[in-house]
């Protein structure tokens, strides 16, 4: 990797309950500039508190954190937030916002001008494909739930962030909305020159979306690499999660004729 | 006569602008206090089981504390403390009235908004409050652009029970000093002018409706995200405040304040001094209902200037005193206490309001009761009642002690309907006031106190130090002094006790002077 990582995680330690619990152990990992990076584990394993730990929605215990070649400790966590774009579960948008409010909530904590902001919401609309006639004063009670989705990636992007982070963005949403939203973002990603950390627990979403899968269970990094990397993988863990896809995969291979109408 | 022809009616308008306006401006303002109090200890609270549970667990009590008691607890502490500001700083300030009124009622509002204010808060969504840290909010923008208006429908219920509840509850503040719809409760309670009671009962529930809804619109309209409502209900609290700001702007304050007690002969004597005072070319206004704790200290401090007080009621009440003097020389004795705290002692106005044991004519005479002492022998097979204080004052440990008197059973009952409970045979025996007229109505007696057992209870006339040396004041009420004799007292009383509109303190007073003035 020629460039300096955007995100850089070294021997990061946190733990709960006054130590009782080790949420994130020993982890190090490092996303480079435009990289879209998946991290995977299933529940307990640590995965969104090392998310959290990168914009300090958490303080690490032990351990650096470095973002943009910066340890994240330095500076003043509220305007890191606002450097980078978070996408929540099942979108986390304001209850009493409309989608318009919404979007425009983080460069409006930035102090810019009004019509500015305006402009911004229209263009981010167009940018997750939501007519901007139809959705801008909507409240989001009114919404799908891939439609608040969109607009949590839009709200995301609203400050011109060079990196996203999304908790488990897609995991709610019907697995038609869901391919057609994973697809849409990676190729924002790709447009925009994002830098992208995604927590999921779904490895099939991993390898399609992401560029390089680091794999969490416990608190531990198990493996981390391209999909082929990970299938070199000694680890049994690994070789688990990766039989699920490849297992579907054959089956639905056998199931669904070449040919068929969709 | 038709329930709304009644002349009374129009009387009871005649006071709402000072009444309804003295209420809403003791109201809003404790509602305000209570909230600007409330709302921030809510906030810091959320997040801290420890202050948030002292902070509910003190509110919890403070709410139990029954109002009126609540309301009664703020006048001799806040007079304690103007005491030690005026020692320690040189000034003091009135504890009288309006400031424990506001005091106690933003603390009983207390309640509903802290409790509605952290529940509120504390029912968001934990996910929004990350997505708001998340997106770069610092704790105050979260707590303002995000936690309050998510817990704002809660809270506003909060603040409207609050509302509600202080304007109930403010009617309680006419015995501490308080001018408000109370007035025309205790007033018609004490005087049996139901009208008032109506009047004042319907006025207080109106108003509170009228403030809720108005609370309402602002609460739907945060909720519905319309400006029109909110401002609407805005403009209304606003135009409330200042409707009634507006009459006590323009009104020229009275130089002279009658007090007047919780009882009937007190507002009608209170209207005959207030009377007498305009007759002689003074402003004069009446400041009625005030308890018997508060009305001394309110003349002391010059928040009232005259009022009638009895002086077996000074002697054992205000001062503790638990012996017993002859009459001239108790009265000698008072003046000499009271001029130490310069309050003067106008003189005496020829009655005596004392207590008295109280049986029907008949059968006393059947019994041939004439004296207590009579009564001492057949008590072992009588019940006695009283008004809420006499069984704990010391006169009542006198007659026992004098007479040897033991009763089968004591009661404790609202001094209006012991008169009626005695002449029905529900009670044997009650202690009754000498100058009530109900004694003449029921066809009662009182017992002669052979042995001088109950202290004397002239009425009196005070004036408060400040108009010491009033000579205007002296001339207007001197001629009250020695003329008002308790057959007349008697029978104000008991028109005043009617239920019609001759009825009134101001009407009755008019009575008793036209009969003992000229």
């Amino acid at each position: 990797m020629p460039s300096p990582p955007r995100i850089a995680f070294a021997h990061v330690g946190k733990s709960f309950d006054g130590g009782r619990v080790r949420a994130v152990d020993d982890v190090s990992l490092d996303i480079a500039e435009g990289e879209f990076v998946a991290i995977v584990g299933g529940s307990g394993s640590g995965k969104t508190t090392l998310l959290r730990l990168a914009n300090r929605l958490i303080e690490a215990d032990s351990g650096r954190i470095t973002v943009e070649g910066k340890d994240v400790r330095e500076g003043d966590p509220i305007e890191l937030r606002r450097r980078i774009g978070y996408v929540f579960q099942s979108g986390g948008l304001f209850p009493h916002m409309s989608v318009a409010d919404n979007i425009g909530i983080t460069p409006k904590l930035l102090e810019a001008p009004t019509q500015d902001i305006s402009a911004r919401v229209d263009e981010l609309l167009e940018l997750v494909r939501l007519d901007r006639a139809l959705y801008r004063d909507r409240m989001p009670h009114e919404l799908s739930g891939g439609q608040r989705q969109r607009v949590g990636v839009a709200r995301a992007l609203a400050a011109k962030p060079r990196i996203v982070l999304m908790d488990e963005p897609f995991g709610a949403l019907d697995p038609l909305t869901r391919d057609a939203l994973g697809d849409d973002y990676r190729a924002l990603h790709v447009k925009l020159g994002l830098t992208t950390v995604m927590i999921t627990h779904d490895m099939t979403e991993a390898i399609l979306l992401a560029d390089r899968i680091a794999v969490m269970h416990a608190g531990k990094l198990l493996a981390q690499g391209t999909p082929a990397e990970l299938s070199a993988s000694g680890d049994a863990y690994v070789g688990e999660l990766l039989r699920t896809p490849r297992r579907q995969t054959e089956r639905l291979n056998a199931l669904l004729p070449r040919d068929g109408a969709a | 006569m038709s329930l709304f022809s009644d002349p009374r009616w129009h009387e009871a308008l005649t006071h709402l602008p000072d009444y309804l306006g003295n209420h809403v401006r003791v109201s809003v303002t404790a509602l305000a206090l209570g909230l600007l109090v409330s709302l921030p200890l809510a906030i810091i609270s959320r997040n801290r089981p420890l202050l948030r549970g002292t902070l509910l667990g003190f509110a919890s009590i403070v709410q139990t504390v029954p109002g009126l008691a609540l309301l009664a607890l703020f006048y001799p502490l806040l007079l304690a403390l103007a005491t030690v500001t005026m020692r320690r700083f040189g000034f003091g300030f009135s504890a009288f009235g309006f400031l424990p009124a506001v005091l106690a009622l933003a603390l009983y509002s207390m309640l509903p908004v802290l409790r509605n204010t952290i529940t509120g808060l504390r029912g968001i969504d934990p996910a929004i409050l990350e997505a708001a840290q998340g997106v770069g909010m610092t704790p105050w923008q979260s707590l303002f652009t995000v936690e309050l208006p998510l817990a704002l429908p809660v809270m506003m219920a909060g603040i409207r029970t609050a509302a509600v509840w202080v304007i109930g509850t403010a009617t309680l503040s006419t015995p501490i000093g308080q001018t408000s719809l109370g007035n025309y409760i205790f007033a018609g309670l004490q005087t049996q002018n139901w009208v008032f009671v109506l009047f004042g009962c319907a006025a207080a529930a109106l108003l509170a409706l009228a403030v809720d809804q108005l609370l309402a619109l602002i609460e739907t309209g945060f909720a519905k995200r319309s400006r029109a409502r909110t401002a609407l209900g805005g403009i209304g609290v606003a135009a409330l405040v200042i409707a009634t700001l507006a009459p006590a702007m323009t009104r020229s304050p009275s130089s002279y304040i009658v007090g007047a007690k919780t009882f009937a002969e007190q507002y009608v004597l209170s209207a005959l001094v207030a009377q007498r005072l305009r007759a002689a070319g003074l402003s004069a206004s009446t400041r009625e209902g005030l308890g018997s704790n508060v009305i001394y200290d309110a003349l002391v401090t010059g928040d009232i200037d005259v009022y009638i007080d009895y002086s077996g009621t000074l002697w054992a009440n205000q001062f503790h005193h638990s012996d017993i003097k002859p009459r001239e020389e108790l009265l000698a004795e008072l003046k000499t206490i009271l001029a130490q705290q310069k309050v003067t002692l106008l003189g005496e106005l020829g009655f005596a309001n004392a207590y008295a044991l109280v049986m029907p004519k008949k059968r006393a005479d059947e019994l041939g009761i004439h004296t207590v002492g009579d009564l001492a022998a057949h008590a072992r097979d009588m019940s006695i009642a009283a008004d809420y204080e006499f069984f704990s004052r010391p006169e009542w440990a006198g007659v026992k002690k004098a007479y040897g008197l033991a009763f089968r059973t004591q009661r404790q009952m609202q001094p209006d309907f012991m008169y009626a409970a005695v002449a029905s045979g529900e009670v044997d025996v009650i202690a009754g006031y000498t100058s009530d007229g109900l004694i003449a109505k029921y066809d009662l007696v009182a017992l002669d106190d052979d042995r001088h057992a109950i202290p004397p209870y002239d009425a009196i006339v005070l004036l408060s130090p400040k108009r010491a040396d009033d000579q205007a004041l002296r001339a207007a009420l001197t001629p009250l002094l020695g003329r008002i004799d308790i057959a007349s007292m008697r029978e104000a009383n008991l028109r005043a006790a009617g239920n019609d509109a001759g009825s009134s303190p101001a009407a009755v007073a008019r009575w008793l002077w036209d009969k003992v003035g000229k």
